[in-house]
């Protein structure tokens, strides 16, 4: 298994010039923007890990004059804030990031849907994409960005929930087939892509795949942008080098006592103590959208898990069987077991129930409650019961 | 073509086909309870898991369409216990007092409950966590939510079929809910009873309110006159609730069964269909000549149909500045109900206050219309009780009667009369082609010219439908429309209906006479209709309804002897004064939210 250590990065905030980036991907065909994004070996950065350059070489072949370009900023995962920094710093980026992607597939607009708690950042952007618009005429795009804000539900996360939030509806996921290429925002052949993975991609572009590609490993190329946080001296975002071990994460950023890393929020996985050693982070391992969650041994795992589940059971959307009751009976079902109202065998049925909630859920949401909930089960069995 | 095997079977389809319809040609069965034909695919309760070799997660067959190579199987262990496990779940937020259910042993996650989920459950029962309060505040069906699995096809059938939105889905997570407006009560929101929801409701969420306890009491009481009318469509569908497939005419075993349940006398809706059409379309002529000849600018044209109390409180919410277009006729229903306790009570020798009026309807809108204040003309409540065709097959099973074993028999003299008019009134398109009978006898003193009387282009199920008819040679006394083209449209469902009104609305409509009705198919496919309704009941039910019209030896609405006789004996002529006071009502604007 290919590993590497704990290597920090600076690719996504470094400052560049964006209208030489731009000319050079104006002059640039289609297929060679869509080719260096596949070179790279560039999967989403949001957490479900699609290769970026297929997505854009599958919207580019629909035959429709209306796509568009969706840059995901409703950033909602429990203990992610990478998105928030980005935009607040590089805004800049990630509208290059886009019109390079509506470059690649052929589209004339873009929207990015923002997190409603992210207000606050609004007017600023705003300015930001006065300059880019002028930018990006001089160079000859014919491409403008628009705003929606989202209000609140983790749900709109979820791509094709985000979708029906863009066009007024209630946020609820969408039958998959049709996917987003084919049939995304206003039923349009649409590119979808998290904030990081269009700046990633920018900068593809800007130092050729061949140099993103030394970083990371076979199955996670390149590096991400984490946002740390929970029991450790030094929360807050860094850009690592994918790959690394879990150990030689928590080397840098635990406290010494760490005993569990959340991989993912809380539809990722938790990784125990006894697991550092043997797992890498990225897609041959836990995979993540970005946010790392140590916990000391001070932590209840109970808690960790209740809190979780909890969120869960507010925030899905309702809509399916598997995750609307399903995350209803796992919260209910662990708070029976705490209080030694139901024996603690009934575990292993909750977790039955889980694996029927990845396999038959409608959507990324509900068959991703089971991650957090089968690991801290499995592995911290007896903080749930005692 | 796409090529596909389902549990190792072999099978060629059209792209797009689903999972679900691929698997239903090769008669394997998928259950599914989300879903309904009527319905867009919902794909939320997941009931329909399939496994698809090669594919990390199970899949809905009901929204996933076939891909070439596809290796389906439905049966697997992994499918059958996400399948007992959804249902179990569905269980778990479900209240299951089955025994007393209105629903019992009528409902799909019953059913669904005994094929995959008998015995113990797992699970912890939800129900206890919420705060569920019983709406009963509509006249016409109860909402009870903690009953309610979420499938949302009440929701997709309010928005997609009626364009309403009466409910819709609240909340998220733990607290989603189907609700109304601001969460206010059904009866204060915009909401026209038509009660298509109920038909479709898989459990016991929403029903009708039922008056069925009230009826026998009226039954048992000896100082009561108890008179029953029977609506044109429910001898078409009542079957379905006794045993019969969908189709099957009983109208005779009806009537049988009527008299055996006590009812005092058993009389027929399509009597007052018949007066339906004398005023209905004197009406229309009066307002033609008034346009034509008069040149007066407020006979409102086109015309509208008002046999549908769904529809009108559709107008009412949503097109007020159009009541004036409204035909002013009351409903047969309404009709009936006022020469009840006048004009038969006379002729009875009863007195009207003994006399308790039931109908039986295929409509839940009905038992909202009864309770209108506008429906009081004899100096009563014309119609004391409505119950649904359901309804009715229940006090038949009550009562313990061999339906099938029944022999036939008559409606009772008076009001039992009918005509193959009246009986087509159950079909949408069905009061047109009874008004066109009867108006173009008039007018030109000689029958349609269509073979058999039948005026094809108005029937169909299409959503929308228009025909013209040229008058020619007119009787002296209607040569004002010597040469007039007459141009009709039909709607049925409210979503069409809305389109029409649009089209209306902007001026855009070249019609005189239009006919709506709220349910899909009028009403055959009412609310009040045996469980399942869909577009292959509709149909059979509608071939039932055009067969038991060719067999009527009457076939006009102006034939029908008892017609004339009240005309005769009481009410003098069409839109007399009487009639006006007994027959006829205005509507009122309601408030669009």
């Amino acid at each position: 298994m290919e590993k590497r250590g704990l290597n920090k990065v600076d690719l996504i905030f470094e400052e560049i010039d964006l209208k030489e980036v731009l000319t050079a991907a104006y002059n640039m065909p289609q297929a060679e923007i869509i080719q260096k994004v596949l070179d790279s070996g560039l999967k989403g950065r949001g957490g479900a890990g699609f290769p970026t350059g297929l997505k854009w070489k599958y919207a580019a072949a629909e035959e429709d004059t209306d796509k568009y370009i969706v840059c995901n900023a409703d950033e909602g995962e429990p203990g992610t804030f990478k998105d928030r920094e980005i935009l607040d710093r590089v805004a800049y980026k990630v509208y290059g990031g886009m019109v390079l992607a509506a470059k690649a597939v052929g589209a004339r607009s873009g929207i990015v849907y923002l997190r409603g708690e992210y207000k606050f950042l609004l007017p600023q952007l705003l300015e930001e994409l006065v300059k880019f618009h002028k930018l990006i005429g001089e160079i000859g795009y014919d491409f403008s960005i628009s705003y929606r804000m989202g209000s609140g539900a983790y749900i709109c996360g979820e791509e094709s929930a985000l979708f029906e939030s863009i066009e007024g509806f209630r946020g609820e996921p969408r039958n998959k087939p049709p996917y987003p290429t084919k049939s995304g925002v206003f039923y349009r052949p649409t590119s979808i892509n998290n904030v990081e993975t269009l700046v990633t991609a920018l900068m593809v572009i800007k130092h050729g795949p061949e140099s993103y590609s030394q970083l990371g490993t076979k199955d996670s190329r390149g590096s991400k942008v984490f946002s740390i946080s929970g029991d450790t001296p030094s929360p807050g975002i860094f850009e690592l080098e994918l790959g690394m071990t879990v150990q030689a994460f928590v080397n840098e950023f635990g406290d010494g006592d760490t005993k569990a890393v959340q991989v993912g929020g809380a539809s990722g996985f938790c990784v125990p103590r006894k697991r550092f050693e043997d797992t890498i982070i990225g897609f041959e391992g836990v995979p993540t959208g970005g946010s790392m969650k140590l916990f000391n041994s001070s932590r209840s795992m109970y808690n960790v898990l209740h809190n979780y589940l909890d969120f869960f059971a507010e925030e899905s959307c309702g809509q399916c069987t598997p995750c609307r009751v399903g995350c209803q009976q796992l919260l209910k079902g662990v708070q029976k077991v705490k209080k030694g109202e139901v024996k603690s065998i009934y575990l292993n049925e909750l977790v039955k129930l889980a694996d029927t909630m990845k396999v038959a859920s409608k959507c990324g949401l509900g068959q991703s409650v089971g991650n957090a909930f089968k690991t801290i089960v499995e592995n911290f069995r007896e903080e749930i019961i005692y | 073509m796409i090529n596909l095997s389902i549990n190792n079977q072999k099978i060629s389809v059209e792209p797009g086909t689903t999972i679900l319809d691929a698997a239903r040609e090769l008669n394997i069965n998928i259950p599914t309870l989300c879903n309904h034909p009527d319905l867009c695919v919902a794909g939320n309760c997941r009931v329909c898991v399939v496994e698809q070799t090669g594919a990390r997660t199970l899949i809905a067959a009901c929204a996933m369409p076939v891909a070439e190579g596809m290796d389906i199987h439905t049966n697997t262990l992994k499918v059958r216990n996400a399948r007992k496990h959804i249902v179990e779940l569905l269980l778990s937020e479900h209240r299951s007092d089955c025994t007393k259910c209105y629903r019992n042993q009528k409902c799909e996650l019953q059913s669904l409950a005994n094929e995959f989920a008998f015995g113990d459950t797992i699970f912890l029962d939800l129900v206890e966590d919420h705060q569920y309060v019983i709406d009963r505040s509509s006249p016409s069906f109860i909402k009870d939510d903690s009953k309610c699995i979420r499938c949302q096809r009440c929701v997709r059938t309010c928005t997609e079929l009626q364009h309403i939105s009466a409910i819709a889905v609240a909340n998220k997570g733990m607290h989603q809910k189907i609700s109304s407006f601001h969460d206010k009560p059904m009866s204060h929101v915009v909401c026209t009873n038509c009660g298509q929801c109920v038909n479709r409701c898989p459990t016991g969420a929403l029903v009708e309110k039922t008056y069925i306890d009230q009826v026998w009491d009226a039954i048992y009481d000896p100082d009561k006159h108890v008179v029953v009318q029977t609506a044109p469509a429910v001898r078409i569908a009542l079957g379905e609730d006794l045993g019969y497939d969908p189709g099957e005419r009983v109208t005779g075993k009806m009537v049988t069964a009527l008299r055996q349940l006590g009812f005092d006398s058993v009389l027929d809706t399509d009597f007052s269909a018949d007066l339906t059409i004398m005023e209905e379309g004197t009406e229309l002529l009066t307002r033609l000549r008034k346009t034509l000849v008069e040149g007066d600018e407020k006979a409102a044209l086109p015309m509208f149909t008002s046999c549908s109390p769904g529809w009108i409180k559709f107008i009412e919410h949503k097109y007020p500045e159009m009541l004036d277009n409204l035909s002013t006729c009351k409903s047969p229903q309404q009709m009936f109900g006022a020469l009840a306790k006048t004009y038969f009570a006379q002729k009875k020798k009863l007195d009207p206050s003994s006399i308790v009026s039931v109908s039986i309807m295929p409509c839940t809108a009905k038992k909202y219309e009864a309770d209108r204040p506008e429906m009081r003309s004899s100096g009563y409540k014309d119609i004391d009780f409505v119950l649904t065709t359901r309804e009715l097959a229940i006090m038949v099973k009550q009562a313990g009667i061999d339906f099938r074993n029944l022999e036939p028999s008559h409606y009772d003299s008076i009001m039992g009369e009918s005509t193959g008019a009246g009986v087509i009134f159950g079909a949408t398109g069905g009061v047109m082609e009874a008004a066109l009978r009867t108006a173009y006898e008039i007018v030109t003193g000689r029958e349609v010219p269509f073979k058999n009387l039948n005026i094809m282009p108005v029937r169909g199920l299409e959503g929308i439908k228009e025909a013209s008819i040229k008058i020619e040679n007119c009787t002296d006394d209607w040569k004002f429309l010597e040469g007039a083209e007459l141009k009709v449209a039909i709607a049925h469902g409210l979503t069409n209906a809305n389109k029409l009104m649009r089209m209306v609305r902007d001026g855009n409509s070249p019609y005189h006479f239009i006919e709506i009705m709220a349910c899909p198919g009028g009403c055959r496919g009412g609310g009040g209709q045996p469980i399942p309704t869909n577009e292959e009941v509709r149909t059979k039910r509608m071939v039932a309804i055009y067969a038991e019209d060719e067999h009527m030896e009457l076939r006009k609405s102006h034939d029908n002897p008892d017609v004339i006789a009240i005309y005769e004996e009481f009410l003098g002529e069409p839109n007399s004064q009487l009639a006006h006071e007994l027959l006829h009502t205005h509507y009122t604007e309601r408030e669009a939210y």
